[in-house]
């Protein structure tokens, strides 16, 4: 949009309702007039304070950090916070994502479902001895440093469960997520489990091998994480344990 | 870095590894079944194979389009005619009998992924249809092929299985014209290679195959290989088709008739 080109008129069609309205959920159109630069957060946070009060979404750093207000934009997962309008027509419609415990219009609880993911899949560091709280940790090497936090640059947003045919259609599959996560504590070198224990946590149709290659996860995730030579990986690697 | 001051900012209810009772632990839990495993190996390795079977048989029923002779000598030669000195069709049934083993064991394990209900089937189609995604609609598309196909193989497969002894010029461009099987060839033709190149495709990217330094640059490739797999492949098989229909035409008013090569013609004469 140049500085004198008349501004956009947005509709955006969100759909409205809470789980214990008596009525369905609806989709309901608010229009906002488009501004260099906007954002789908700034458009939602206009409507909440000038058209709709009861507007329910969730957002916390507006940065792509916290991983509070992914939604369903036109038919695909993604953040609120790091959607420009001006890559969207003049109708935006949204939807809360699927998959996760629905609050209200565009709010989820994605807390719920990580927490028993992560409690499921056991995703904190695994050590048999004690150690020293009060002192230093050992040091890693630089690159193993870096190759962790590559995939621990997941915010939990729920794009990738959102985005997943698999996950959708079986809601014990435990997304990419989940297995991003397990590859994440898999190159930990603090973490003492070895592959027979992660195929206990991983090595089913519930896990790595309900995976079907969709690659929604991969493709809609907002971090840009490398979720299809992560889960490629982890499934050789827990095929070769079944082999053993 | 002061830990005391770390520390202090952790909240209390962050469980620390040494928190966990050893008990706890997952370690060496030896209970979880190999099979899932086991089964999804199986069914990427006859899918690969079926898929390079696939391969193979186009360019052997395409030999038609050097001469009659030259699929005449494909044919015999899977019959042992030239290591056994005399054609044995039942080495062909034996052929096509493990291949049909390996297609059904394929489509049982591919059947494990299918909407298990209308729930999920609805789900799933809703999610393609808003989703809008390359990937997702490809499986998809695999989905609705295999599905044709347990049917359209099974045919094609019957028939060569209880008459293998007529496979040759003459005896295929009768059975594909005077026996009205053409209907059938040419839905089989777009439905095996579409989803034969999308099972390769995907079979690459499922296990990490050709990945190299640029794994979005590799998936592109895979993508134009895929395609052009595809537009190859029913290009041939319908130039061949189309040859056997030619064939089979020309040779209506004598269907029937076995194919004697032009050698024996000559000698016999």
């Amino acid at each position: 949009m140049t500085a004198n080109a008349t501004p956009r008129r947005l509709e955006l069609r969100i759909l409205r309702g809470t789980p214990m309205a008596p009525s369905p959920p609806q989709f309901e159109s608010y229009f906002v007039e488009e501004a260099e630069g906007m954002t789908l957060f700034l458009a939602l946070n206009e409507i909440r304070s000038q058209q709709a009060p009861s507007l329910q979404f969730d957002f916390v750093c507006r940065a792509g950090i916290c991983g509070s207000c992914g939604m369903v934009i036109d038919g695909r997962p993604g953040l609120a916070c790091r959607t420009l309008t001006r890559d969207h027509g003049s109708v935006i419609t949204l939807a809360p994502l699927p998959v996760f415990e629905w609050l209200g219009d565009l709010s989820v609880n994605t807390g719920k479902w990580m927490r028993g993911m992560a409690e499921r899949l056991e995703t904190w560091i695994h050590t048999t001895g004690d150690p020293d709280r009060l002192s230093l940790e050992a040091p890693m090497e630089p690159a193993e440093a870096e190759a962790i936090y590559e995939l621990d640059r997941c915010i939990e947003c729920g794009c990738c469960v959102a985005g997943c045919g698999t996950a959708r259609m079986r809601e014990d599959f435990v997304g990419a997520i989940g297995l991003n996560k397990i590859a994440r504590f898999r190159l930990d070198p603090r973490d003492e489990r070895s592959d027979e224990d992660f195929f206990a946590l991983i090595g089913d149709d519930d896990g790595v091998f309900g995976c079907m290659t969709l690659l929604g996860c991969h493709d809609v995730c907002p971090k840009g994480l490398p979720l299809q030579t992560q889960i490629a990986f982890l499934r050789r690697k827990m095929a070769a344990q079944a082999l053993k | 870095m002061d830990q005391t001051v770390v520390r202090a900012g952790l909240p209390q209810a962050v469980p620390q590894a040494s928190d966990i009772p050893r008990e706890k632990l997952p370690a060496r839990r030896a209970g979880r079944s190999r099979w899932p495993a086991r089964l999804d190996l199986l069914q990427s390795a006859s899918g690969l194979f079926l898929a390079l079977f696939l391969v193979a048989h186009m360019f052997f029923v395409s030999s038609i389009l050097i001469s009659h002779e030259a699929f005449y000598t494909v044919a015999r030669f899977f019959e042992g005619v030239y290591f056994l000195g005399k054609p044995y069709p039942w080495l062909v049934s034996c052929v096509v009998g493990g291949v049909l083993t390996i297609l059904v064991l394929h489509a049982w394990l591919a059947m494990r992924k299918f909407p298990a209900n209308f729930r999920q089937y609805r789900t799933f189609a809703n999610h393609r249809r808003s989703l809008r995604h390359r990937d997702t609609g490809l499986w998809w598309i695999q989905l609705w092929t295999g599905f044709a196909l347990f049917f359209l193989t099974t045919a094609h497969l019957y028939g060569m299985l209880s008459q293998p002894e007529l496979i040759g010029p003459f005896e295929s461009a009768d059975r594909i014209w005077t026996g009205n099987l053409w209907p059938l060839y040419l839905l089989l033709l777009l439905t095996v290679e579409i989803h034969g190149s999308i099972g390769l495709y995907r079979l690459a990217l499922k296990w990490g195959w050709l990945e190299g330094r640029d794994p979005a640059a590799s998936r592109r490739r895979l993508r134009w290989a895929k395609t052009g797999m595809s537009v190859f492949f029913i290009s041939l098989g319908l130039v061949t088709l189309l040859a056997y229909v030619q064939l089979g035409i020309a040779h209506a008013d004598r269907a029937g008739e076995r194919y004697v090569p032009a050698a024996s013609t000559s000698s016999a004469d």
